[in-house]
Formats: C-alpha cells, sequence, structure tokens
C-alpha cells in the first residue's frame, strides 16, 4: 500500500511523503503552539528560530512544513526565518574552544582530548516574533505630510 | 509613508533597523514586500518545552514503578525486532519485560513479538498528518496505560526506524542503545552524529554477515569514537546469537 497517493487528507500527498522522514513537521506544530500563545490574536509576519547544527534541522524543510502546518489557520502567511547555530566544544582538560565542523568531530582541536563539552549547536528555541501594526496603533505612518 | 526607525525586514530574509534618518531614500525600489511599522516581540522559549515537560512525567511514572527503561533505535531494518525477539526469548523467565513498539503504519512488529510473554503496546506513529518519523514524549505516554508498568522490571522502547529524528526527542527513558547493522557501511555515524552520541550502548548486528561483505569493523570504530568517544560496542548476530547473551547482560544491568 503506498502512502504516496491521494488517500492523505486534502491531497496533501506531497507532505505526506516526507513526514516518514523528518521530524520538522511536528516541530512545526510544538512552534504554532508557542507563537499562538505568544502572539495573543495579534497578526505575526516572521517567526525568528535560532537552531543549533546538532538538531539536525533543515532549513528549507522547516519553512515547507511551516506553509503546511500554518495553512488556514491564524498563521497564515507567516514566514519562518532559521538562525543556524554551528557546533562548538569546550575541552575538560585544556579549556580550548573547536568547531565541531560539517564533517563532525567530538575531539579537542587543540590537544586531541575526547572528554569535550558541548558549548553551542543544541539549542533550538523561538527566539522573536515580528508583528503586524495594529490598525489603529499610535504613530500612524500618515502624521507627517 | 515614513517608517519611524522600526524594524523590517526584506524578502532576501535580511532585516534591520532604520534608526538612521535620511540614510536612504524609501521611495525607490519596490518596497511592496516589507512588513513596516510593525512591533518585535521577544519570545526565547524552547521548541521542546513541551516534550520534555511530558518525558520528566513519563520517567517519574516509570520511578515509581520500579521499571527501568530503554530507548532502542536504529535505521529500518537493522534489527531491532529480530534482536528484540531473540531476548525474549532468553531473558523472558528471568525479567518481566514490556515493549512499546512505534511502528508508522502497520502491527507487523508487534505480532512479531507476540507469544513471548511479554505485555506489548503498539503506537502506530500513522495517525494525524501522514505518520511521524520518531516517538516523543506524548505519543510514549498514550501507551502507558496499556502496559501493567507495575508488575514489569523492563520496559523496551522500539523507537520508529530513522537515524535522525527519534535522537531529539527524550521520551523518559534511563539509556538508549542502537542497533547498528555492518550492511550500514563505516560512515554512518559521521552522518548521523547525533544518533550516535545520545546512545550509551551500540549493537552492532549481522556480524554472521562480515565474512561476504567489505565493512571495514576499525573504520567503523573510528568514525564512531570521534562522534562518541564513550559508547560500548557489542558485536552481535540475532541470527546466530553470536552476542546475545551480552546483550542480555547489558540489559540486566540496565534493569
Amino acid at each position: 500500500m503506498s502512502r504516496f497517493g491521494g488517500s492523505g487528507p486534502s491531497g496533501r500527498a506531497v507532505a505526506v511523503s516526507i513526514v516518514e522522514t523528518v521530524h520538522e513537521l511536528s516541530i512545526c506544530s510544538s512552534i504554532a503552539d508557542i507563537v499562538t500563545r505568544h502572539a495573543a490574536g495579534r497578526t505575526v509576519q516572521v517567526i525568528n528560530v535560532r537552531a543549533g547544527q546538532l538538531r539536525q534541522i533543515v532549513p528549507d524543510t522547516l519553512v515547507y512544513c511551516w506553509g503546511l502546518v500554518s495553512a488556514g489557520t491564524p498563521l497564515d502567511g507567516s514566514r519562518i526565518n532559521v538562525e543556524p547555530v554551528p557546533a562548538r566544544i569546550r575541552c575538560r582538560a585544556c579549556g580550548e574552544v573547536t568547531d565541531v565542523g560539517e564533517v563532525p568531530v567530538f575531539a579537542c582541536g587543540g590537544c586531541g582530548g575526547v572528554a569535550v563539552q558541548v558549548v553551542s549547536g543544541e539549542e533550538f528555541l523561538v527566539t522573536s516574533l515580528e508583528l503586524a501594526p495594529q490598525p489603529d496603533g499610535q504613530g500612524s505612518p500618515d502624521q507627517e505630510r | 509613508m515614513r517608517l519611524m526607525g522600526r524594524f523590517h525586514r526584506h524578502d532576501d530574509g535580511t532585516g534591520h533597523d532604520h534608526a538612521h534618518p535620511g540614510a536612504h531614500a524609501h521611495d525607490v525600489g519596490d518596497h511592496s514586500g516589507y512588513a513596516t511599522g510593525g512591533e518585535r516581540l521577544e519570545v526565547l522559549e524552547r521548541i521542546f518545552d513541551e516534550n520534555d515537560r511530558t518525558a520528566a512525567a513519563n520517567r517519574a511514572e516509570f520511578a515509581a514503578a520500579g521499571v527501568r527503561v530503554v530507548n532502542l533505535m536504529s535505521a529500518p531494518g537493522a534489527g531491532k525486532t529480530m534482536l528484540l525477539r531473540e531476548t525474549l526469548a532468553r531473558l523472558g523467565g528471568q525479567l518481566r519485560i514490556g515493549i512499546i513498539e512505534g511502528d508508522i503504519e502497520t502491527s507487523l512488529d508487534a505480532d512479531r513479538l507476540a507469544g513471548f510473554g511479554a505485555a506489548v503496546a503498539l503506537i502506530n506513529t500513522g495517525d494525524g498528518f501522514g505518520g511521524e518519523c520518531h516517538l516523543d514524549a506524548p505519543m510514549v505516554r498514550s501507551a502507558l496505560p496499556r502496559l501493567p508498568l507495575a508488575e514489569l522490571d523492563l520496559v523496551v522502547i522500539e523507537n520508529v526506524g530513522n537515524l535522525v529524528c527519534p535522537a531529539e526527542f527524550d521520551v523518559g527513558e534511563d539509556a538508549r542503545a542502537m542497533v547498528y547493522a555492518v550492511t550500514e557501511g563505516e560512515e554512518k555515524p559521521l552522518k548521523y552524529p547525533v544518533m550516535f552520541r545520545s546512545c550509551g550502548l551500540i549493537v552492532v548486528n549481522k556480524v554472521d554477515l562480515l565474512p561476504y561483505l567489505d565493512f571495514d569493523m576499525n573504520g567503523f570504530l573510528r568514525n564512531l569514537r570521534t562522534v562518541n568517544p564513550e559508547a560500548e560496542v557489542l558485536p552481535v548476530s540475532a541470527r546466530t546469537g553470536e552476542g546475545v547473551t551480552a546483550w542480555c547482560d547489558w540489559l540486566r544491568q540496565t534493569a
């Protein structure tokens, strides 16, 4: 039986084909909960997300999944902006901080020690929202002519 | 239209603040895509907060019942279910074991574990949006009422076969173990470092196939050490039974 066919909800066959290999979709649901709570009914234009390298988030996939998750909700039309954070380790022996690198090596770049602590790259949070101006807000753009 | 020193964002993803009046004219170019005059609201909320709270609740419930929990992960086809069958056949008389079985759509794996005396709770992750690629803490929580926790010594959570997503989700386990098949090649620790780092034990399965493969065990171990120097490694063949006793001993120590 294929799950790539038209049996999925709302004919979102493309989405169904990717959810089996990515976790960005369920992550988007968590993001939606956080954003909805903080926005408190205001229109959200941009959601800024900080994602460490060790979180294995593919920004394009997150953006794509966000479109699916937000469609038809009050967050429809908002956009996710991903700020990537490289993974770095600190050596417990000599204190040196080393980039883990793209092909990851969890060993100290200074002394080669493997007793290391991850100091960045594991963060994954919604940092801020950019909200649309409120219709009757102060400081109207047309006040000066 | 005048921008009052407010943050705005361009379509190319760059953003800046116009706190520099007159620095450039705003009637130049297409500004229709701008979000202007809005407000930036600081949030700083961890995206896994809800999962991690539920994982803590699961952990507390396991501890209260006196049961130890192992989260068993692997790529599809590495041999988790076969290893569990052999495990239940050997340990069934000594340990009271429960299995939480994550499967996208079917009960095939759970069926293979039936008849070994273990309590099996199946979670089909295919409900909802087409299926999940991992178990998260709320999914595991939903399975708890279907296991007699107070009567068990050990629960093994057989996660969904996937080398990326399951590593991200704490489900309330005490230990993480991984089944890795020698057919997967030497380089996977470098490609999936988060998974390999998150596990205390790597079961290297299907070693009965080594004579027929070019698998370089030393190369694999070298790659594993660069991402997880402390992981324990057990060579196993669930098919021939080689190493299965050592794996069962590890489980007994964990339980």
